[in-house]
């Protein structure tokens, strides 16, 4: 059996599910945060497997600027967590709904 | 000489308008004269403009018919509706304002003796002049909408004037009915302007009379029955006419203008202005407006019998007379009701000023009961008032006569019983006319008499003194037996005394003389205090019989005294025979009966009874405008020809014409004979024929008011909480939904980052979803 | 079963058991090492589809410094201790939620890989340094490109990287004492309340309501 590029897409499709899903069930800040880094592991999968369909290294590229974007949102997420958690000790994503309507 | 028309109104107008600024610092007489000036001014200009108009060939060309259209400016530009402030001189218009200018100016005159020493003197007159000016407009306008402009402007100022002596609440409960029933007319002139203006696109009386031909049968008696409505509440015809007993609480030059003379014939003057749409609708419209003014005639005649008010007589009377205007309209003889009305005006006129004569000279009394033998006091007054009475009651040839045989001669044409009631509400015309000026100026003098009310005052306020000076002596007894019981006290103590004295008197030692002495002085000293206060007690006790015979002395006097000022005499009131007052003395009558001996009627001044003058004049010589004997002599018919479109003419023959005008004669006499037997002989107890029911005007206002009252007014309630629940609910309601819905969405955002992800998961999917349901494989 | 098959296969199954690991482990410690068994399994990947470059950035930059980062946070504020999973869920229905669109999303993926042909991705011209069967190494392929026709995007990357060391510094700042700050109260920016179905000042009331461990989620969309 040839792995052909559709496995691949699926493998990211079930990968980003899986972070999903732990992104709507966890409540702990930190291990949503390592969530979306699934979800976007997921996606470079993708982009990988497609630029090597399509013989372009326009799909490595891409990774490379999400692996930066990943990166600087993930100090900026974390910074934003240790300033809520100097307010209050032990803070999970439910306790923060000061902006409700 | 034509162009004069715009002075016509603009004369009262400057008037009002001086008044109002100027007016109280003029004060009285000068802003009278000042209006009178400004309503002569516009009779001037009447008949400069009357004289231009005759200039004007009658069966030239059709640019030419003896018509003028004075526009001045354009007063609605909106689009397909235009209107203009113009003024539409023709033969009716002009004819109007000729006798409204006259008779106005005469009552203007009148109005400066009328009202003098009244504190708001120069109100009055700035009134009257907007009066006029709106009057005028109604008349001259070219369209639907200024006349309806001078329509409501007229009752407007009847509101202010009936109003004007505001302070009592009945009269300014009046002028408030007289306002609101009118507008309940104005609804159905409305709505008419407006069919009209959807049905020929234009409510300019030139255009409307050009195109009247073409309206259809069911658009032209809607427009007609809802003109009906108008002239119904405008000139108080059945059901809208109870107004007009009610205006009487104006003052009397008041009722005289208004509501005799000129603004209770809008209506007419509406009709027969519209004629041409009358004349296409069906049948029965001009039938029912002849039903509606016969039996408003007949059922005001009714009630004009027996009332002692000497003003509400001659308000039902404007009524009957108004319906026979509505009789002539409806049997197409328009000629014949503006004849009426312009005969009408003058006599009636006449009436009401002779009136507010009389009652200016007795001493604001306006009871006809106590009138009586005025004639020779009030010379001039009733001089006047009687060619009026000769005029009203359709004796020849004064000028009620020819025209109200008019009327009669084509009601007969038309229907039979439609004359039958006309002829039995000339009857009863004669009759309560003259009922009127036999106990008004014929008869014994009965102003003098002391009344029963009167008398039973004085004697409930005797009584009521003489039980307060009862009580006063019942509590002397009380205060006598107080007085009693004490004395008897004082008699026991003093009994205790002597025997405790005489005791001792007993033990004393016989041996020891000083204990002696002055036993025996205690002894006698009690016995003298027994005496003593024996003899106290005697006399309270004297005293308490004299209180009790003080008592029933008082009460007996309270029945002497009720006795006394009633006295054994008879108080009822009757035409011929003077009260007799048994045995009360001259001094003890009350205070208003001996003032009223002392008063002399007197003749009122001459700016009162110059007006009266000359109206009579007018009534004399007013029925030679359309005599009936040759066709030449029908100067009305011819004159006012162009504004109709169907001139309505007699078919009879001569001699049946003068047979109805024989019977018509014979009528009145019946009516005044039957006045003179009751009236003037005695031989026919007025009783018998002045029902109360006719008196109260077969309460047909109090069941109005019930109906309003009681079922109307659960419907006011229901369409007031119809309102509050659908109409104002449905706006709140609107603003209510907004809310809790915005409040449900609210909930949405729940500051909740999972549950905004979960949201954000959600419409991806459905993007996905969409997305590939929409891609081709 | 060629080797290619082999290795996806063992990558494939360390990279789910290692997200499955991430999303349910009771200690956060715990998810951060799951997420590096994911990412070393997606550097494999990488490697398999020559694309060696990136498989080492991934390991140096991924696993070796957010995680990192991840690490150091959770030991700095001590949330090791988290009693999360044994607190109620707080969301009505959130966890059914989450499974349906978890299971939404694996489906519709699998679904459009399934049916999907070639007209779904198009073809694109690839010019001659771009294709993947050049003469160049990896790198320089990349480097050629990265600095000729996306260097514009590279050099705004830079400035979003030093944002981002900005933004940290000034996020975490401390304002004079070093112990944890006193709890909020409701400061001048205190709202009025103007909404009609209740206050927003219970909102502060709440936030400075500071129960440590018994802290427990506000129910969702109160009135």
């Amino acid at each position: 059996m040839e792995v052909s590029t559709d496995w691949y897409l699926i493998l990211s499709a079930v990968l980003f599910s899986i972070g999903a899903t732990g992104l709507l069930i966890r409540r702990n800040p930190l291990v949503m945060f390592m969530c979306v880094e699934l979800m976007l592991n997921a996606v470079n999968i993708s982009f990988v497997a497609l630029g090597t369909e399509l013989n372009d290294v326009s799909g490595q590229i891409a990774v490379f600027f999400v692996l930066v974007v990943a990166a600087v949102e993930v100090v900026v997420g974390l910074a934003l967590v240790v300033a809520i958690n100097r307010r209050r000790r032990g803070a999970t994503a439910d306790d923060i709904s000061v902006l409700r309507g | 000489m034509v162009e004069a028309a715009w002075l016509i109104p603009a004369f009262p107008l400057a008037g009002f308008l001086l008044l109002l600024l100027v007016g109280p610092k003029l004060g009285e007489p000068r802003s009278g004269w000042i209006a009178t000036a400004a309503m002569g001014g516009s009779f001037a200009a009447a008949v400069t403009t009357y004289i231009g108009l005759l200039g004007l060939d009658a069966h030239g060309d059709a640019d030419n018919d003896r018509q003028y259209v004075q526009t001045l400016f354009e007063w609605v530009p909106a689009g397909d509706f235009q209107v203009d402030i113009g003024f539409l001189v023709d033969p009716l218009s002009v004819t109007m304002t000729l006798f409204i200018t006259g008779v106005g100016a005469l009552i203007h005159l009148y109005s400066i003796g009328y009202m003098h020493g009244d504190p708001k003197f120069s109100k009055f007159f700035l009134y009257l002049n907007l009066f006029a000016f709106s009057m005028l407009m109604l008349v001259l306008g070219d369209n639907m909408l200024l006349t309806f402009l001078g329509w409501e402007g007229v009752g407007a100022c009847s509101y202010f004037l009936i109003a004007f002596w505001f302070d009592d609440e009945a009269n300014a409960s009046a002028g408030k009915k007289a306002f609101v029933t009118n507008r309940i007319g104005d609804w159905g002139f409305m709505v008419a302007m407006f069919l009209m203006f959807t049905t020929i696109g234009s409510i300019q009386y030139t255009d409307i009379f050009a195109n009247a031909a073409g309206i259809s049968e069911s658009t032209a008696t809607a427009i007609t029955l809802l003109l009906l409505v108008g002239a119904v509440g405008k000139s108080a015809q059945i059901p809208l006419f109870v107004w007009l007993p009610d205006a009487m609480a104006g003052p009397t030059p008041v009722s005289a203008l208004i509501h005799a003379a000129t603004m209770v014939t809008s209506g007419v003057y509406l009709l027969t202005r519209m004629n041409g749409v009358i004349d296409v609708s069906a049948s029965w419209a001009p039938t029912t407006i002849a039903w509606v003014g016969a039996a408003t005639a007949l059922f005001a005649a009714t009630i004009a019998v027996a009332q002692n008010d000497i003003k509400k007589v001659l308000a039902y009377s404007t009524v009957s007379q108004l319906g026979y205007m509505f009789l002539a309209i409806g049997t197409g003889a328009y000629v014949a009701a503006i004849f009426h009305m312009i005969t009408h005006a003058f006599f009636k006129a006449l009436l009401f000023l002779g009136s507010g004569s009389v009652i200016h000279g007795m001493d604001n009394d306006q009871d006809m009961r106590h009138y009586g033998a005025l004639r020779k006091l009030m010379p001039i007054t009733s001089a006047t008032f009687i060619i009026g009475w000769l005029a009203i009651a359709g004796v020849p040839p004064f000028a009620g006569f020819w025209s109200k045989d008019e009327i009669l001669a084509f009601a007969w044409e038309e229907n039979k019983l439609l004359w039958a009631v006309g002829f039995i509400t000339a009857i009863l015309t004669a009759f309560y006319m003259s009922r009127q000026v036999f106990m008004t100026f014929f008869g014994r003098y009965r102003f003098a008499d002391v009344r029963a009310e009167e008398l039973e005052e004085l004697a409930a306020m005797k009584v009521a003194a003489a039980e307060t000076a009862v009580t006063e002596a019942e509590a002397g007894i009380g205060d006598a037996e107080a007085a009693v019981a004490k004395a008897t006290e004082k008699l026991e103590k003093a009994s205790e005394k002597l025997v405790t004295r005489e005791a001792e008197m007993a033990d004393a030692d016989a041996a020891d003389e000083k204990a002696t002495e002055k036993a025996t002085k205690n002894l006698d000293k009690a016995r003298d205090g027994v005496e003593k206060a024996q003899v106290a007690a005697d006399e309270a006790t004297t005293a308490v019989e004299a209180a009790r015979r003080a008592v029933s002395a008082a009460q007996a006097q309270v029945a002497h005294v009720a006795a006394a000022s009633m006295g054994s005499g008879s108080l009822e009131f009757d035409l011929f025979v003077a009260p007799d007052l048994g045995d009360i003395a001259e001094e003890d009558l009350p205070e208003a009966a001996r003032a009223r001996r002392e008063y002399h009627p007197h003749e009122s001044p001459w700016t009162m009874t110059l007006p009266l003058v000359i109206l009579a004049g007018a009534a004399i010589v007013a029925g030679g405008m359309n005599l009936p004997f040759a066709s030449d002599l029908h100067f009305l018919d011819h004159w006012l020809e162009p504004t109709l479109v169907h001139p309505a003419h007699l078919t009879s023959s001569a001699s049946v014409k003068w047979i109805l005008a024989i019977v018509a004669v014979m009528g009145g006499a019946i009516g005044i004979a039957a006045a003179v037997m009751i009236y003037l002989k005695g031989r026919f107890p007025a009783s018998k024929v002045e029902l109360p029911i006719m008196a109260e005007g077969w309460r047909f206002d109090e069941s109005i008011a019930n109906f309003m009252g009681g079922p109307g007014r659960k419907g006011f309630d229901l369409v007031a909480w119809f309102d509050a629940t659908f109409v104002d609910g449905a706006v709140n309601g609107v603003g209510r939904v907004v809310r809790e819905g915005g409040g449900q969405l609210r909930r949405l955002q729940s500051g909740l980052v999972r549950s905004y992800a979960a949201m954000v998961a959600i419409g991806a999917i459905g993007l996905i979803i969409w997305f590939l349901s929409r891609a081709s494989f | 079963m060629t080797g290619q098959t082999i290795t996806f296969i063992f990558g494939a199954v360390i990279i789910l058991t290692g997200g499955i690991g991430v999303v349910a482990s009771k200690n956060p410690v715990h998810s951060a090492l799951f997420l590096v068994q994911t990412l070393m399994g997606v550097a494999l990947l990488f490697v398999v589809q020559e694309a060696h470059f990136l498989a080492a950035v991934q390991i140096i930059v991924y696993a070796g410094a957010i995680v990192i980062l991840f690490l150091f946070v959770i030991m700095l504020l001590g949330v090791d201790q988290s009693e999360e999973w044994q607190l109620k869920e707080s969301i009505a229905g959130q966890q059914p939620l989450a499974a349906i669109i978890g299971a939404s999303l694996l489906s519709l993926g699998v679904v459009i890989v399934a049916i999907a042909t070639d007209t779904i991705t198009g073809q694109v011209q690839v010019s001659g340094e771009r294709a993947l069967d050049n003469q160049f190494t990896d790198i320089e392929r990349i480097g050629r490109v990265l600095f000729s026709d996306y260097a514009m995007s590279f050099e705004i990357t830079a400035g979003l990287l030093t944002i981002a060391v900005i933004a940290a510094v000034v996020l975490t700042r401390t304002i004079g004492h070093d112990e944890l700050l006193p709890d909020l109260e409701p400061g001048p920016m205190a709202l009025p309340d103007t909404s009609p179905y209740g206050g927003n000042d219970s909102d502060y009331a709440e936030a400075a309501d500071v129960s440590g461990p018994e802290v427990s989620g506000e129910s969702q969309g109160g009135d």
